[in-house]
């Protein structure tokens, strides 16, 4: 007997749901990182404990690097250029950006995986090496559990899958085409961010804290991106970023509803500000940057270097799409505003820093000055500001992973030792990483011959030419009081005498080694031959719809 | 066979590159792969000579387009060499002169530690000469200007742990860069002018701009061939400069870099033929320096000093015959490369007796020495005999050609310039034969050095007697080579143009004249030092001795007129500075600073204040994005 449903949809007389075409070809750079992330949930259940640290490092570096591949190739094949579209039925855009962006978070996130996998910097614990991170997240700090798990030497292994779900959300977020897409990138890309930042293996109350200010103010940030959506969706009718800039520039035909929501602009126009305030978060713009220096300081460095270089790329390049897709037809009403964004950006951002004692809070106020700079690209509303962007997001990326990594050297018996005034003289007692470091501000500052400087021109320039002179203005002024911390931070540790008890630099393994020395290298290749990864930017600067 | 002309230059810069990056294992036998490759040098030097003669005048110039190095549109930097008939012979003299001091210093310093780097320094200071008389556009040339000023630097500071060395080298350098100075706003002001610093261009369009910019841009060129070849006014390093090593001086303070002022403004003649004022003031400068070296070269003690005001004096002449224009552009190049054998290997032979008299440069603590170092005598008398202009010898017939040039300018500036040369040629035999006599002849007046050690005067060795005979052999015949069948002046005829003055006195009647000086001067000297017991304390002299033992007060002079005037204007500009500029800029950090002090206290660091303050943040951004759409 068959059931009658099943004859109706037969005999196709009913209301039938056509199967979504999903392209899973070219979904495969996110396809495969979750997946290593649920292997990494198995590996978490069922290896013993000593097993799994190495077992999630091999998988996480699997998962990236296949995923990495499958990008290279996938571009290689023209997805970025000639053959870019959008797949599963319109949610996610496969084009020059998207690749471009999930490359460089990639890159990031392996970079980030080996310092997390350091070993070498905590002191022994009967014998087992011991990482950042906590022994037992969920055990109370100072508390009777804590000690126990401290004693048994453990480690949460659980960051490499929590790594990899928050890539994969990243991966998503630069390229997704819906709103609706957008959000579900920003929260998976989020939740587990918030976790990763609540678990140093030191100063676990900071950490904690830094974990609850930032899942609160990230909420209510998701919150307001929410209801932009809503908004949106309100006036236009649809999710799909595409479709909303046709019924904004009012090339889509106008049914009956439509004709009604389109009269009231108020709600496209209050729906794009907080679709705004929501991606203006996550990239730390002033007024929304003030979660920055807390979580910065609280999380676990290794996760904080990750956070500021990886979260800033995807966070970006939904911003770029949101505004070059969705609202390119409304640039005269975001523009202006923008402006103001970024210029309190740019001035707050390097204000604030000059009087930082601590260096993880310092680099943190950089960051938001630096997202004022890449905001700048933004603004010039064209496809050389675009390749701008993209080229800002590689360099800084791979300068802020290795500055973070730097600072897990520089410890004394307390763990890190953070506080400026032990800096001071680190030039004289280990000049290589203090060159390093060295270097790492020098690109910061956006001196010549490093890639900091080749990005700072190329947003500069692209604002100059799209008519924001005023802003580039107020962008090279805020790179100079910029350079005075960042010059005053080298000047400390190579012109000043060294504390008596100051801090001793810890022998990394090779893994932070290799991270530092990728960031060096990159920072130096982007400074010294940018025109090949110019050139790459430019051409993947190209947004499909 | 023109690709061979980057490898003339590539040669002496690698092996500049090499010694000084690769440290100590070279200390051994770096200087014999610096020696190996100035020849080499040379080497590829002859083959383009030899390739340049196998063509007829026309086409014997040619370029090679290196790379261009900013290619912007409208201003087109580029990397080109021209190699034509001026140029190979300044290579040949530079290489070959070159190489053969190098082979010297392989023997004068063959026990100072830093060897290996002053072998590194020579064989940067080849690459950058070459580079300066190869380029093919002013800009390149100033690469190579600047290139010798910085070789110049470091090896008149060679010994930077005596103070007068290091001083000489800062005094040399900053001089020059007076000079400098001039030479950039030549070639900014030919940009303006003619929207190129090729010589090609410049030179074909020369004739459209304005006598008056014409004349701005030659009295610029003036200025920065003054400081390079220490013409007065800015000639007041060269005797400082006497500081660097011996060979040093030869190469560079006598046979080759300090003639690159001569080298500029012969290049420079399509600009100077039209300028009448500027051709004026080169030889007024040319004139005056010519007398004034003279002078100071008559009153010297110091061997090497001596020689230096002889060298200013010399390159006077040739400024001067450069500054006649056509009529004298090949023969102050003519006595360029003579003058760069003789003078070179005089030079060669005062290092040799110093390096015999436990460096002592005093020549009243010298004489008698002819028959301690035969070889030098010999080859520093040949030196001699040529620089004052014996008959037959190379001196003579570069000499005789100037001093003809100057009275073919023809009028009554013909008469001075003549007159002046005249004289200029007696005072040049007075003061060599004075040298000459000091030196070798009269009675021993040694004395033991600061250690108290007798000197033992011997001959030197044979890496550095070599290239004096050969040096000596080019004092003696270069001269007669040249101006048989006038060949030097036919080769470089198509470069540099050539035109017949017309001159008051006949050929001879100048030759006679100038050998008549030649003598009176040659016969003053040996009365006075040749005749007489020379004191070993000088005497106290007349005011004019005085004066000129202190360069005819030429640092005074520049001490009151510049020094003590900028120090009162600098020192006015930094009360100026640090009242009101640092004021500002101080007070404008410490308001930042306050402003940043300020702010942090809004980072209170409870989460209700931050989402209180991106709660408002948006509103503001809703709001403002609502108004910008009433606006």
């Amino acid at each position: 007997m068959i059931p009658a449903h099943a004859l109706a949809a037969a005999n196709g007389s009913g209301p039938s749901i056509p199967a979504p075409h999903i392209e899973y070809g070219q979904l495969s750079p996110m396809l495969v990182v979750f997946g290593a992330a649920l292997l990494g949930v198995l590996v978490e259940a069922f290896l013993p404990r000593r097993a799994r640290a190495s077992a999630q490092l091999g998988v996480s570096l699997l998962g990236l690097g296949g995923a990495f591949a499958a990008v290279v190739v996938l571009a290689a094949q023209g997805h970025g250029t000639t053959k870019a579209g959008l797949l599963a039925m319109g949610a996610v855009a496969i084009d020059g950006p998207a690749l471009f962006l999930q490359g460089v978070i990639l890159l990031t996130a392996v970079l980030a995986v080996l310092t997390y996998a350091e070993g070498r910097l905590e002191p022994r614990i009967n014998g087992h090496r011991v990482d950042a991170f906590a022994a037992q997240a969920a055990a109370v700090p100072g508390g009777e559990q804590e000690r126990d798990a401290t004693r048994e030497g453990l480690r949460t292994t659980e960051i490499y899958p929590l790594t990899l779900f928050a890539v994969g959300g990243m991966l998503l977020f630069p390229a997704a085409n819906d709103l609706l897409t957008m959000f579900v990138a920003l929260e998976v890309l989020s939740l587990p961010l918030y976790l990763m930042s609540a678990l140093a293996r030191r100063r676990r109350l900071i950490s904690q804290e830094a974990a609850v200010k930032y899942f609160l103010l990230g909420a209510f940030a998701s919150a307001f991106f929410l209801f932009g959506t809503a908004l949106v969706y309100g006036y236009a009718g649809s999710l799909q970023l595409g479709e909303i800039a046709d019924v904004v520039s009012g090339v889509s035909q106008v049914t009956p509803a439509l004709a009604v929501t389109t009269q009231n602009d108020a709600l496209l126009l209050i729906g794009l500000a907080m679709l705004a305030v929501g991606l203006l978060f996550k990239v730390g713009a002033v007024p929304f940057h003030s979660w920055t220096p807390d979580v910065y300081q609280g999380a676990p460095t290794p996760v904080t270097g990750f956070m500021a270089a990886a979260t800033k790329t995807a966070a970006f390049g939904a911003l770029l799409r949101l505004f070059y897709v969705a609202f390119p037809g409304l640039r005269w009403d975001w523009r202006p505003v923008m402006w103001g964004v970024a210029i309190l950006t740019m001035a707050v951002g390097a204000v604030l820093a000059i009087t930082q004692q601590d260096v993880k809070r310092l680099l943190a106020y950089s960051s938001v000055a630096h997202a004022g700079f890449i905001l700048t690209g933004l603004i010039a509303t064209d496809r050389r500001g675009v390749a701008a962007v993209l080229f800002y997001l590689l360099a800084y990326s791979f300068v802020t992973l290795g500055a973070f990594a730097v600072v897990t050297l520089v410890r004394d018996s307390k763990g890190e030792a953070t506080h400026l005034s032990n800096w001071a003289g680190l030039g004289r007692r280990s000049p290589l990483l203090a060159a390093v470091f060295a270097l790492f501000l020098l690109a910061f500052a956006g001196i010549p011959l490093t890639s900091g400087f080749t990005g700072k021109f190329a947003v500069f320039q692209a604002a100059a030419e799209g008519g924001a002179t005023p802003l580039v203005i107020v962008g090279v002024l805020s790179s100079a009081v910029a350079a005075f911390f960042y010059i005053r931070v080298i000047v400390l540790m190579f012109f000043s005498d060294p504390q008596p008890s100051g801090p001793a630099v810890a022998v990394p393994s090779p893994l932070t080694a290799t991270a530092i020395g990728v960031g060096v290298l990159v920072t130096l290749g982007l400074g010294l031959l940018p025109q090949y990864f110019l050139d790459l930017a430019s051409k993947a600067a190209l947004f499909t719809r | 066979m023109n690709s061979l002309i980057p490898l003339l230059v590539a040669a002496p810069l690698a092996g500049a590159a090499l010694l000084l990056l690769g440290g100590r294992a070279l200390d051994r036998f770096g200087h014999w792969i610096a020696t190996a490759l100035a020849a080499l040098s040379f080497a590829f030097g002859l083959a383009l000579f030899a390739d340049m003669l196998g063509r007829d005048a026309e086409h014997r110039a040619v370029t090679e387009q290196l790379y261009s190095w900013i290619p912007v549109d409208g201003f087109q930097a580029d990397v080109a060499f021209q190699l034509d008939q001026l140029s190979i012979t300044f290579v040949l003299l530079i290489t070959g002169v070159g190489t053969l001091i190098h082979l010297y210093s392989v023997g004068y310093m063959a026990h100072d530690e830093r060897r290996r780097r002053f072998f590194a320094y020579l064989n940067l200071f080849l690459a950058a000469m070459l580079v300066l008389v190869l380029a093919d556009n002013y800009l390149l040339l100033y690469v190579g200007w600047e290139g010798v000023g910085l070789a110049s630097f470091l090896l008149i500071g060679f010994w930077q742990h005596k103070p007068s060395a290091a001083t000489a080298a800062k005094k040399a350098f900053i001089v020059n860069r007076v000079g400098d100075m001039g030479l950039s706003i030549a070639i900014m002001l030919m940009f303006v002018e003619f929207g190129s610093f090729a010589f090609q261009p410049v030179f074909a369009t020369a004739g459209d701009a304005s006598e008056g910019k014409l004349t701005a841009i030659g009295l610029m060129l003036l200025l920065a061939a003054c400081g390079k070849s220490a013409q007065v006014p800015l000639q007041s390093w060269l005797g400082d400069a006497m500081e660097g090593p011996t060979p040093v001086s030869a190469l560079i303070h006598a046979a080759t870099m300090v003639t690159a002022g001569v080298y500029l403004i012969v290049r420079s003649g399509a600009i100077f033929n039209l300028a009448p004022d500027a051709q004026t003031a080169v030889v007024v400068v040319g004139a005056v320096t010519l007398l004034f070296g003279a002078v100071v070269g008559c009153a010297k003690d110091d061997i090497k000093k001596a020689l230096a005001g002889s060298t200013m004096s010399q390159i006077g002449y040739m400024i001067m015959a450069a500054g006649l224009g056509p009529i004298g552009y090949a023969f102050a190049i003519m006595h360029l490369v003579t003058h760069g054998f003789f003078k070179a290997g005089m030079f060669l032979g005062a290092g040799s007796v110093m390096h015999g008299m436990n460096d002592e440069v005093n020549m009243r603590h010298y004489g008698g020495l002819r028959k301690y170092m035969p070889v030098t005598f010999a080859t520093f008398g040949l030196g001699y005999l040529a620089i004052i202009g014996f008959p037959g010898l190379s001196g003579f017939f570069s000499k005789d050609k100037i001093i003809e040039a100057a009275f073919a300018k023809g009028g009554t500036e013909g008469w001075i310039l003549g007159l002046c040369a005249l004289l200029g040629a007696a005072v040049t035999a007075f003061y060599m034969t004075r040298v000459m006599v000091l030196t070798f002849f009269g009675e021993k007046r040694w004395q033991p050095d600061a250690e108290g050690n007798d000197p033992h005067p011997h001959e030197s060795p044979k890496s550095m007697t070599v290239p004096m005979v050969v040096l000596a052999f080019g004092s003696v015949f270069a001269g007669g080579l040249f101006v048989y069948g006038n060949s030097f002046l036919h080769w470089l005829e198509p470069v540099t143009g050539h035109a017949e003055g017309d001159s008051p006195l006949s050929p001879w009647t100048v030759t006679g004249l100038a050998t008549a000086c030649m003598l009176a001067g040659a016969a003053l000297a040996w009365q006075m030092y040749g005749r007489s017991p020379v004191p070993v304390k000088p005497p106290v002299g007349s005011l004019l001795t005085r004066a000129a033992r202190r360069d005819l007060l030429q640092d005074d002079f520049n001490h009151a007129v510049l020094v003590r005037p900028g120090t009162a204007l600098a020192a006015t500009l930094v009360w100026f500075d640090s009242r009101g500029l640092d004021g500002f800029v101080n007070g404008l950090a410490a308001a930042i600073g306050g402003i940043s002090a300020r702010l942090r206290r809004i980072q209170t660091g409870y989460v209700r204040t931050y989402a209180l303050s991106m709660f408002g943040g948006t509103l503001v951004l809703v709001a403002s994005t609502l108004l910008m759409r009433s606006v």
